[in-house]
């Protein structure tokens, strides 16, 4: 069992990644997708929101993608905590600094803003809608890795020395 | 009572007016606390495996997430091939993601986000869950790109 607490190979993690698509549907009949509980957390907050984006959401149907980011965070607590011998770096040290949260903030924001005009992410695209043969899902995919390309190569230098 | 009551229908299939039953919605979480785990364990919450595959200097993330697709797939041609119903009998039905501009300028921003924090929308949970506390400014800002995005929605180019 100590292979458990080390990190988990690509192909156990690819394999088990994958599974979520077919065992959120069979269980629960949902689409996996993580982004739109950004939309639920802001149309929770704001329900009389003038912005149709959060007024007409359906906070009702959407409450499981709160439940599931919620199991999420649950999950990484359990596999940091609970299923891992040695301390996981999640971020570098350098983004502990007045700097790094800007940067942060920054990202967090793109991604927040790129997910949900492109109407998903890595796992309502990238999974979820390549293997349901949806093409503009392989088009936002290819997209994601330009935008990621273009930022590491780009400003890599001014943004992570 | 009513004239379609279906007398054997399971507790499971029990859905309130709009949202999830509280045993689909236990399934969610239970389904969460799964895709989290194997988030953290595979590594694809950490900044330097994202970074290094941007970098292309390991192959990591981009087999995870190959093999992901490949797994999801045949699983989905395997539920329609024999038409698998879901636990309550209904149907698994895909929704179709629309293409519009926003698929390629919105996928770019997001794309660029994810060089820069090193996290998708499901690492930033299971990074705070984990207790990386500054994550929690990876969330604002994606809290704050929604509200943006819902604020410009009608005039972003579509």
């Amino acid at each position: 069992m100590n292979w458990i607490m080390q990190p988990w190979p690509w192909w156990v993690s690819g394999v088990l990644v994958g599974l979520t698509v077919p065992l959120l549907y069979i269980l629960v009949g949902k689409g996996f997708g993580i982004s739109t509980s950004l939309q639920q957390i802001g149309a929770m907050c704001a329900p009389n929101s003038k912005l149709d984006y959060l007024r007409s959401y359906d906070r009702q149907v959407g409450i499981w993608t709160l439940v599931f980011v919620v199991g999420i965070a649950i999950g990484g607590f359990v596999a940091t905590h609970l299923l891992s011998s040695a301390p996981i770096e999640f971020l570098p040290s350098s983004y502990y600094s007045f700097g790094g949260a800007i940067r942060l903030l920054i990202g967090g924001f793109l991604i927040g803003f790129g997910t949900r005009y492109a109407g998903g992410c890595t796992s309502g695209h990238s999974i979820t809608g390549i293997s349901n043969l949806n093409w503009p899902s392989l088009v936002a995919t290819v997209f994601f890795f330009v935008g990621g390309l273009a930022v590491t190569w780009g400003l890599g230098a001014f943004l992570f020395s | 009572m009513t004239s379609s009551a279906n007398t054997t229908e399971p507790a499971v299939a029990a859905t309130t007016k709009a949202g999830l039953s509280s045993v689909k919605l236990l399934l969610v979480l239970v389904m969460g606390i799964y895709f989290g785990v194997v988030l953290t364990k595979s590594e694809v919450v950490r900044w330097q495996r994202v970074h290094d595959m941007f970098l292309f200097r390991e192959a990591h993330m981009y087999l995870i997430i190959s093999v992901g697709i490949v797994v999801a797939l045949i699983s989905m041609l395997i539920i329609k091939r024999f038409k698998f119903k879901m636990l309550d009998g209904s149907p698994v039905a895909y929704t179709p993601k629309p293409f519009h501009k926003g698929v390629i300028l919105g996928g770019m921003i997001f794309g660029a986000g994810w060089a820069i924090t090193g996290a998708c929308p499901g690492p930033i949970y299971a990074q705070i869950g984990a207790g990386e506390w500054i994550a929690v400014f990876t969330l604002l800002g994606a809290l704050a790109g929604m509200y943006c995005y819902a604020a410009l929605k009608p005039v972003l180019p579509r």
